[in-house]
């Protein structure tokens, strides 16, 4: 299989280091981060883009638009992996669509095309023949979107709660462990790269809610987006509410909640007490689903990180490999 | 209404039955039967005890049934308020009126507030508390958390409620 890898961040290096180290029948012909591109119907030379992008910045050739990569080089899928820009999810929706457009299936772990543009990216993709399949945008490498549209089937999700950012969950962690105020446990995150320079995306809960939105959408086809989740994020939370709810053996963790027969979406600190299943460590995710089969299942794994998403990113492409291979 | 009693009978077949039954007749939810037999099991006494939800005013048409079957009741606990829930409450609580926030709890007359611990570390700094909510039904502590978010939401304090899963 062919791959165009758009975005050499954490995420496409990670991708990048995946193919070079294993034997996964992959070959990247078209590379570009922000910047810079580069092309290669033969295969390009990782190494030497990685070398390339520690040195210098750019992983390709600065005459060469992210976009002319997209639409210019030979591959079966496109691997975008730029950055989630929630304002209008550009410029990965572009890329996505010139790529669908083209017929190339799309495989992605920007959070924005997604909550953003779901529907509409799902109708091209359609109609063109092409997959699109974005598993590495929730919970990182737990592969709970494959579960639900694979081994799931059959069964009816009723509700979903889930520790869907590694930050928040890193924090209160922290708070609890050590007594530490929020703002010692957020310069302690920052300084192990947990945390953005700006971390509100992550401490108000919109990154949860994200997910949430690209769960509630996939599950339950319920076109809602972000101004539909009620929104609660950490920033608030004092070492001494985590002390008194401890004193009950409970803690509180940023739980992410979808129950669609109560019209609810929320983001927000909950007790839970300890033992539960939610109840995870430092960095992890863990997503409880609740269906009328199977019962209650709860994944737990790790939520970020450059090989742990690129995990997701290559499940989806050897999939899409598997199943649909020669499409394009 | 919640009603615990223990109980003493005789330790022989259907005795246990017997009680049961007048149980359901007033309408009666049995919650849990907790059975001990006494350690002296040759003394052929049993001692259980019963814990049940019942409507209000029937307690008095039930201890004369089960009197009735020749069973003893030696204690009846009651609890109008059985159901509990703690919540944490995050902001300027003592500035904002506490005694205000929980007399609009214990107002509505179906909640009350059963228990408050509140940590305040310094005069301008936010304070942290726990509030433990008592209701008799899941509706009315519905009612009660929608109340006391809406008076927090005015006081600019954060509410964290317990993650209630779905059954």
């Amino acid at each position: 299989m062919r791959i165009a890898i758009l975005g050499f961040g954490s995420v496409g290096r990670g991708v990048a280091q995946v193919v070079q180290e294993k034997d996964l029948g992959i070959t990247v012909t078209g590379l570009a981060d922000s910047r810079s591109g580069i092309m290669d119907p033969d295969g390009i030379d990782l190494q030497a883009a990685l070398d390339r992008k520690a040195k210098t910045g750019f992983c390709g050739d600065r005459s060469t638009a992210p976009l002319d990569v997209v639409d210019g080089a030979e591959y079966d899928a496109l691997v975008e992996v730029s950055p989630t820009r929630i304002e209008d999810g550009e410029p990965a929706i572009t890329h996505i669509v010139h790529a669908l457009s083209r017929g190339k299936h799309a495989v992605t772990s920007n959070k924005g095309p997604i909550a953003l543009a779901h529907r509409r990216l799902h109708t091209l993709a359609a109609s063109h023949g092409a997959q699109l399949r974005y598993e590495a945008t929730v919970c990182g490498a737990i592969p709970v979107l494959h579960v639900l549209q694979h081994d799931l089937l059959g069964n009816q999700v009723k509700a979903l709660h889930g520790v869907m950012n590694g930050t928040c969950n890193f924090i209160l962690t922290r708070m609890e462990d050590e007594g530490l105020t929020y703002d010692q446990a957020l310069a302690e995150a920052r300084e192990m790269g947990y945390a953005e320079a700006d971390p509100s995306y992550d401490v108000k809960g919109i990154d949860a809610a994200l997910k949430l939105v690209i769960l509630a959408n996939t599950i339950w086809d319920l076109g809602v987006t972000l101004d539909d989740v009620e929104i609660t994020g950490i920033d608030l939370i004092t070492p001494d509410a985590i002390r008194l709810a401890c004193e009950r053996e409970t803690t509180i963790r940023l739980i992410a909640e979808a129950i669609p027969e109560k019209g609810l979406l929320r983001v927000s600190p909950r007790i839970i007490p300890h033992g539960h299943p939610l109840l995870v460590e430092g960095t992890l995710n863990a997503v409880t689903l609740h269906t009328d089969l199977a019962g209650e299942l709860t994944f737990i794994g790790k939520g970020a990180g450059s090989v742990e998403t690129a995990s997701a990113v290559i499940g989806d492409l050897l999939y899409i490999g598997e199943h649909h291979a020669g499409a394009h | 209404m919640q009603v615990s009693m223990k109980l003493e009978m005789k330790d022989t077949p259907g005795q246990l039955v017997s009680v049961l039954t007048p149980i359901s007749q007033c309408g009666g939810n049995i919650i849990a039967v907790i059975h001990q037999r006494d350690q002296d099991s040759d003394s052929g006494v049993l001692d259980v005890q019963i814990v049940l939800d019942l409507p209000e005013g029937r307690l008095d048409d039930l201890v004369g049934q089960i009197k009735k079957r020749g069973v003893t009741i030696t204690r009846i606990g009651k609890e109008r308020l059985f159901l509990q829930r703690s919540l944490l409450m995050i902001g300027h609580i003592m500035h904002t009126d506490i005694s205000d926030t929980v007399d609009q709890i214990d107002r509505t007359g179906f909640a009350e507030v059963a228990e408050l611990s509140l940590v305040m570390p310094a005069i301008s700094e936010r304070s942290s508390a726990r509030i433990t909510l008592k209701t008799a039904t899941a509706a009315d502590m519905n009612s009660a958390v929608t109340l006391l978010r809406k008076v927090s939401e005015k006081k600019e304090i954060l509410i964290v409620e317990p993650l209630e899963e779905c059954g």
